[in-house]
């Protein structure tokens, strides 16, 4: 079977983490945002932005590192704008987040057109390389999966800690949890809704901003429009896959990651000559929801999630 | 421990002002809290409690008046400088988070926000510690969300304790409580008391405020009208001040029965979820008659009310309506027959929340003349039906355009009164009609039922509140386990009879159709 023989190779594995690294970036970054109560539907603009910014600020000579802060300070300043519109303010967040995302799209186009007029290929970067960790890289197939990728790629599993560390371990994470779940209850208890959910939207924003950044600077070491490619619409499926749970998350981007390197595997197996690749095209995204409805059934939503708090209202 | 009310202020109210619009909420209010003393804060729906205590807290900013704590002014509109100052407050809606523990809701807040790690093992010995000192039973580890409304309270309060609150405001805390409950909560309250706490009990309940405070103030309006040390005052007094003038027992003439209006016979529903549905239920109610339904609460109550209002339909026996079997048998159709509803919930069911008064009026009528014509609106005929309601029923409120959830619970029961009343129904569906409302508001809602059965209508009465089916209707089913008890004359059983039915015995017998 030429599914099983993908299976057992260990590139079919390092490309599933390799693909599952921005996703897991902005899924983290969207899990913080609706577990405050805030659901950003800005994170296809914010990943645009952030891939343009990072991949630039390299071009323009910056350091790498410096690049992904660039990305990330980016992607905090259009969720700095959401923030302000959907929590003080307490618009609509629908129309908030797909408002962002048009504009931070249409920004990045101008900004590119600006930056580079007379440009018709785009200029390839040098980009993040492979840092194969001693020892760990030789195990065989989960060595070159997980431990001979980029250093992104490690940054990703690393944030996914942080964030439930902080979500499940301190003063902090226990705050943003609460204010997604009753705004009353931090209310009463002293603490301020309004800086909580703006912080972790911008915070949030910001790690979108790296998953985009991941795209140009680690995947494709350049930068095109089309490249997110509704990603963004992928990781809001996967906090809900992932029960608005880091750790489920991170699996959920890892099983979508691989249903995604499998159909490119497949194309290229003789059942690719035989039917037509839209179908492998779709296959991860008809997984997922098959994944999505059979795990989500009893998921927990934040209870304020998209409930603006205004204070002194009943 | 000082405890004697000549003890020092601990908290001193000066001339609190708030405005809602044209609505003043508090005017000018004025008063001293002493250390170990308990004042009841008593008034009707409406009359400004909670906002008082809402500013008081910093959820809301006075417009005028001072606050001051211990000898400091306390900051407007901040409830961390409150809860610093030592002001705690157990909220009448909860403010727990349901997908925490009860440990974690406690401490919300208690901990700078950037510490890595909680310290939840001191916290929850201080916690179990605070639990047995003022008897307040509640697992820390229990999930918020999986807690009765009694063990919810008991974590507001301990939130407030664990915070070293030495002023304690219970808005409203024994609304949700069953009798038993209530007594612990007292006994915590005494507990608390001992410990040189002091309190602000808000209630409208006469019976309470007079078991557990030390002095009384009365709100009627948003203004403060009166003052009195709870041993020098009574029942009749207090009741006085917090209407503003006398209070009238309902006065039940006789009943004049006319024609069965609706009738049932042998009818049976499918029971919903875990709710209780009709087993072969007879019952005849007629024009000029209240009757009332006792019964404890999900017996069959839900499923007779949802099928006399539309909702749904009987799955066999028999059921007309003014002498006709019904056909299609939806909400629109019950409408059509003159059936005027005043659903249990008043909030999810009886209104829209933010909808205006306007619209909730009409919300039963809205497509017929002369709210539309032609299938436009006409919101000036409209405009006039809902003065006329907040007229004639007494609605306060900021006026026709105001959501209606700015409304207390009174004043929107009123309102839906004025909505059923004013269709001049034939036959009124009454669930639970005075729930929560203070005495003012029981004693109109109530008058109003009768003079409608005095006019010819058919009252069903559906009520948990024995007292008020014993005073209000002519004749009395017992409903239990969606089956009915034959009908009683008003006057022919005690309520220890009637306790006999509620408790499911009697049913035996086949003979259960009404006279």
């Amino acid at each position: 079977m030429e599914i099983l023989d993908i299976l057992i190779s260990a590139s079919f594995w390092a490309a599933a983490v390799r693909i599952a690294s921005p996703l897991i970036f902005a899924t983290l970054g969207e899990l913080i945002c609706e577990r405050a109560g805030v659901l950003n539907l800005g994170i296809e603009g914010i990943m645009v932005v952030g891939a343009f910014a990072g991949w630039m600020a390299v071009y323009s000579g910056a350091d790498l590192w410096v690049g992904v802060g660039v990305a990330m300070a980016a992607g905090m300043l259009f969720g700095l704008l959401h923030a302000i519109l959907s929590v003080p303010f307490g618009l609509s967040q629908h129309v908030v987040g797909l408002g962002i995302t048009l504009l931070a799209t249409a920004s990045t186009y101008f900004a590119y057109r600006v930056a580079l007029p007379q440009v018709t290929n785009p200029p390839r970067i040098e980009a993040f390389k492979e840092l194969p960790i001693p020892v760990l890289s030789d195990i065989p197939i989960v060595g070159q999966a997980l431990f001979a990728q980029t250093p992104l790629t490690y940054l990703a599993f690393v944030t996914a800690a942080v964030v439930a560390f902080v979500l499940y371990r301190t003063p902090l994470g226990l705050a943003v949890r609460a204010v997604g779940e009753n705004p009353h209850s931090v209310e009463a208890q002293g603490l301020s809704v309004t800086a909580l959910r703006m912080g972790a939207v911008v915070v949030g924003s910001g790690l979108m901003g790296v998953g985009g950044a991941f795209l140009t600077m680690s995947a494709f070491n350049s930068f095109f429009f089309e490249m997110v490619n509704g990603r963004g619409w992928i990781c809001i499926a996967l906090v809900v896959f992932g029960a608005w749970k880091p750790g489920k998350a991170l699996l959920g981007a890892l099983l979508f990651a691989a249903f995604d390197a499998m159909q490119i595997r497949l194309q290229q197996t003789s059942l690719g000559a035989d039917i037509p690749y839209q179908i492998f095209l779709m296959m991860p995204y008809l997984l997922s929801i098959l994944a999505l409805v059979v795990m989500s059934r009893r998921a927990e939503v934040p209870a304020a999630l998209m409930v603006p708090f205004n204070r002194g209202e009943r | 421990m000082p405890t004697d009310p000549g003890a020092r202020a601990v908290l001193r109210l000066r001339n609190i002002t708030k405005r809602f619009g044209p609505l003043t909420a508090n005017d000018a209010i004025t008063f001293d809290l002493h250390e170990g003393e308990v004042i009841a804060l008593l008034g009707e729906n409406g009359a400004g409690k909670t906002t008082l205590m809402n500013i008081l807290f910093g959820h809301y900013t006075a417009d005028a008046g001072d606050i001051e704590v211990f000898g400091h002014a306390l900051p407007p509109g901040n409830p961390r400088a409150a809860l610093e100052a030592g002001v705690g407050m157990v909220h009448q809606h909860f403010t727990l988070a349901d997908n925490l523990s009860v440990l974690d809701n406690i401490i919300l807040g208690t901990e700078p926000l950037w510490r890595l790690g909680t310290g939840r093992a001191a916290a929850r010995a201080r916690i179990e510690q605070l639990s047995r000192d003022f008897g307040l039973a509640v697992h820390p580890d229990a999930r918020a969300g999986a807690l009765s409304v009694g063990e919810r309270q008991r974590v507001e309060i301990l939130k407030a304790l664990y915070r070293d609150a030495r002023i304690l405001i219970l808005d409203e805390p024994t609304a949700v409580l069953t009798p038993q409950e209530t007594d612990d909560l007292f006994a915590t309250l005494r507990k608390a008391v001992a410990r040189g706490l002091s309190i602000i009990f808000i209630s409208h309940k006469m019976h309470e405020v007079l078991a557990i405070s030390s002095r009384v103030l009365v709100l009627r309006h948003g203004k403060l009208v009166g003052e009195a040390a709870t041993a020098d005052t009574d029942r009749h007094q207090l009741a006085h001040l917090m209407v503003g003038s006398e209070i009238v027992a309902p006065e039940v003439g006789g009943a004049a029965p006319g024609a069965v209006l609706m009738r049932l016979r042998e009818v049976s529903t499918t029971p919903v979820g875990n709710a209780v549905g009709l087993r072969s239920l007879s019952l005849d109610l007629r024009a000029g008659q209240i009757t009332g339904l006792a019964g404890v609460s999900g017996n069959g109550q839900a499923a007779l009310a949802d099928l006399i209002a539309g909702e749904t339909v009987p799955d066999s026996g028999v059921f007309e309506v003014a002498g006709e079997g019904v056909g299609a048998w939806t909400p629109r159709a019950a409408l059509d027959a003159r059936i005027g509803r005043i659903p249990e919930d008043r909030h999810r069911t009886g209104t829209i929340s933010d909808f205006t008064l306007s619209e909730n009026a009409v919300l039963e009528a809205y497509e017929k003349e002369p709210f539309s014509r032609r299938g436009w609106f006409d919101w000036t005929a409209v405009d006039r039906h809902t003065r006329a309601i907040i007229e004639r029923y007494d609605v306060r409120c900021p006026g026709p355009d105001a959501r209606i959830r700015l409304l207390s619970g009174g004043n929107m029961q009123k309102l839906i009164l004025g909505r059923a009343l004013e269709a001049e129904p034939k036959i009124i569906l009454a669930v639970q009609p005075v729930r929560g409302l203070d005495i003012g508001a029981v004693t109109y809602v109530q008058n109003r039922l009768i003079e409608a059965r005095d006019a010819g209508a058919a009252v069903l009465l559906i009520s948990e509140d024995l007292d008020e089916i014993l005073t209000l209707a002519d004749v009395i089913h017992v409903i239990s386990e969606g089956r009915l008890s034959p009908a009683f004359a008003r006057g022919t059983k005690t309520p220890a009879e009637l306790g006999v039915w509620m408790a499911g015995q009697g049913f035996d017998g086949e003979d259960s159709h009404a006279a």
